[in-house]
């Protein structure tokens, strides 16, 4: 293990901790950048479609992992972030580079409204206002046909940056290092919250909201900020989300996704960058690897295609109910573990990660 | 006449919701825990009082079908609750929450699997039949679902208000630590709740059945009771039926009156408007947090 002689106060929130640190992201991102020419097509847009989720996965953890408030609302501002970037491009003539990040901000814009009534909720409370908002949404876009096209639905126009015209399907190499730009924009600013003070005010309302008051930190324009941020990067990727289904309309952004995305991002690890990519990773993986094995054994056995509904989200269940049970810290919790142990070798013990027990005192007098 | 036709019918449906929102507010009141499964539990319960019942699985007659189906639903919950959530002791709500809903995946799946996803409706004796009171035509299935209701609400609010062991749930959920202190066997009065809300679901899905077909996704409704439950008062049994009366009875006169798209959206609208100016429900159990 590498120990930081910390000089400094500064090392306490460095972008890296170690020089070595900072050579394997580099390395991963040099990896990320030569995708497209190690693959086909096909697997160019399952990667693009892994970082739009990733993406998504990364506003949400903010609120989640970092700030600690569970949303079950989230493909609310997915559908907000869509509808408001295809909008201001198809009526306003905007141009992508525009629209997106406005739409991004329109999505923000509305997490900071939805916020300013529901931080007064906490825990489960949160939970099911959030759940109301997206069944809301998604009813709503329906509603409001004349703008949204209701259940037909909107086409997205291909994207044009500088003159160049990105269509998903004719440049799917364009498209995915566009979407590996936004993501790496997305995970700086992600650490440079998370270094400031105000990442470390939502650890603090995350932790105990009672100890941060008394800290001095004003927990409900906290929790506001913080929905916000989640609200905006999530409307980043429902416009990148737009883009790559093509038609979108409101079946695209229901309560399934929502739900889809707050278990991703518990499967991934709860408070890390990490987690919300290993989450990703699992859902964009998972519907190719159910189909390939699927063509697998009915070749083995010699039988027809079959097809069983529901097995893809069953399957995602029960690797969740296998994650909660057995590795609450998710996928990234793990990986923590499997490399302390190689670097305490051979002092790891196995209760070292072990929660301390606890016992429930409810808020209720009745 | 014709509001009163729509207000049985909007009752009988309010009722519904509430006997699964009585599920979710049982788990909640003993243990602290939200079982967002509860609509799939009812979903189940549905399906095997019918694969008991109709004629092309067991062919049992309905009446003695029910009690079977009750308590393998009781012995489901109990099982659930000693092979899953006993892990999940002294963790957090939100775990618990999201477990629950994959639960919830898994079960659709495999009710999907055994009776498949097309629409089946039960063999039941309360079906088609009608009660008349003057000009009144009420389904007998509607009233039976109200009476059912109203008694087993009734029943579960002096449970745990006047038994030991009702207290004993309660005092469980209060204060785990102290509760072990004061010899109650937490874990076994955990198991027995899950049990008990695996039994009110199948009184549930049956009821549900005899009032129309069902698929393996009705399990879905449980978010709508869960809006109930929460109208009413999250930890309040007499507020989960009242949420469940509510939330039936603003969807038809919603459709009715305002347009049809408007009717699933007025429950969850009504929810947001609870939360924001009356944040833990009409019937509140929850004061501010002391320290």
């Amino acid at each position: 293990m590498r120990t930081v002689f910390k000089t400094s106060y500064d090392a306490d929130i460095n972008l890296f901790r170690h020089a070595p640190q900072a050579g394997w992201y580099a390395a991963l991102l040099a990896l990320a950048l030569i995708v497209p020419f190690m693959f086909d097509d096909f697997w160019i847009g399952e990667a693009t479609n892994m970082l739009i989720w990733a993406i998504a996965g990364m506003g949400l953890m903010i609120l989640v992992g970092q700030t600690g408030q569970a949303s079950l609302g989230h493909a609310a501002f997915l559908a907000v972030g869509c509808y408001a970037n295809v909008l201001l491009q198809e009526k306003l003539g905007l141009p992508f580079i525009i629209s997106f990040p406005l739409g991004g901000l329109i999505a923000g814009l509305a997490g900071v409204l939805i916020a300013i009534p529901t931080t007064r909720l906490h825990g489960i409370y949160l939970a099911i206002g959030t759940l109301a908002i997206s069944i809301l949404a998604d009813d709503l876009i329906v509603i409001a046909e004349p703008l949204t096209n209701g259940v037909i639905g909107l086409f997205a126009p291909d994207i044009q940056i500088f003159g160049v015209s990105i269509n998903r399907y004719a440049q799917p190499d364009m498209f995915y290092w566009l979407v590996l730009v936004v993501t790496v924009l997305v995970v700086l600013a992600y650490r440079n919250i998370l270094r400031s003070s105000l990442g470390r005010s939502f650890a603090a309302v995350r932790d105990s909201e009672v100890s941060a008051r008394a800290m001095g930190v004003n927990v409900a324009k906290t929790k506001a900020i913080s929905f916000g941020i989640s609200a905006g990067i999530t409307g980043l990727a429902g416009a990148l989300m737009g883009h790559f289904a093509g038609i979108f309309n409101n079946e695209t952004f229901n309560i399934i996704i929502s739900i889809q995305l707050l278990l991703m991002i518990v499967i991934g690890g709860l408070g890390s960058i990490h987690g919300a990519f290993f989450g990703a990773v699992i859902v964009a993986i998972l519907p190719q690897a159910i189909a390939i094995s699927r063509d697998m054994v009915t070749n083995a056995l010699g039988m027809s295609s079959i097809a069983i509904p529901g097995l893809e989200t069953a399957i995602f269940g029960a690797i969740l109910i296998g994650f909660i049970l057995f590795e609450p810290l998710g996928i990234y919790g793990r990986w923590i573990k499997i490399r302390t142990y190689f670097e305490l070798f051979p002092f790891y013990r196995r209760d070292m990660f072990r929660r301390q027990k606890s016992y429930l005192k409810t808020e209720r007098m009745r | 006449m014709d509001v009163l036709q729509l207000v049985v019918s909007g009752l009988a449906n309010g009722c519904i919701y509430g006997l699964i929102a009585l599920g979710f507010v049982l788990i909640y009141k003993a243990t602290e825990q939200v079982n967002f499964a509860q609509g799939d539990f009812m979903m189940l319960g549905a399906f095997v009082c019918l694969g008991l019942t109709n004629a092309e699985f067991l062919g049992l007659p309905f009446w003695v079908s029910v009690p079977i189906a009750i308590l393998i639903m009781g012995a489901f919950g109990y099982t659930l609750e000693i092979l899953v959530l006993r892990k999940m002791f002294g963790q957090p709500q939100v775990a618990v929450v999201i477990l629950t809903i994959a639960l919830g995946f898994v079960l659709r799946f495999f009710a999907g699997l055994i009776w498949g996803h097309e629409p089946v409706s039960l063999e039941s004796p309360l079906a088609g039949k009608e009660l008349r009171f003057g000009g009144l035509v009420l389904g007998m299935d509607e009233v039976t679902v109200i009476l059912v209701t109203v008694v087993l609400t009734l029943l579960l609010y002096f449970y745990f208000n006047r038994t030991r062991l009702g207290v004993a749930m309660q005092a469980s959920s209060q204060n785990q630590l102290a509760a072990y202190y004061m010899g109650i066997p937490v874990k076994r009065l955990n198991s027995l709740i899950w049990a008990l809300a695996g039994a009110v679901a199948a009184v549930a899905g049956i009821l549900f059945a005899s009032k129309g077909s069902i698929e393996p996704s009705i399990g879905l409704l449980g978010i709508k009771a869960f809006a109930a439950a929460v109208i009413g008062g999250f930890g309040s049994l007499p507020g989960a039926l009242l949420g469940g009366l509510i939330v039936g009875l603003i969807e038809p006169f919603s459709a009715r009156y305002i347009a049809a798209g408007y009717s699933q959206v007025m429950p969850y609208l009504l929810l947001f408007l609870i939360l924001v100016f009356r944040p833990h429900g009409i019937l509140a159990q929850v004061h501010s947090k002391k320290v």
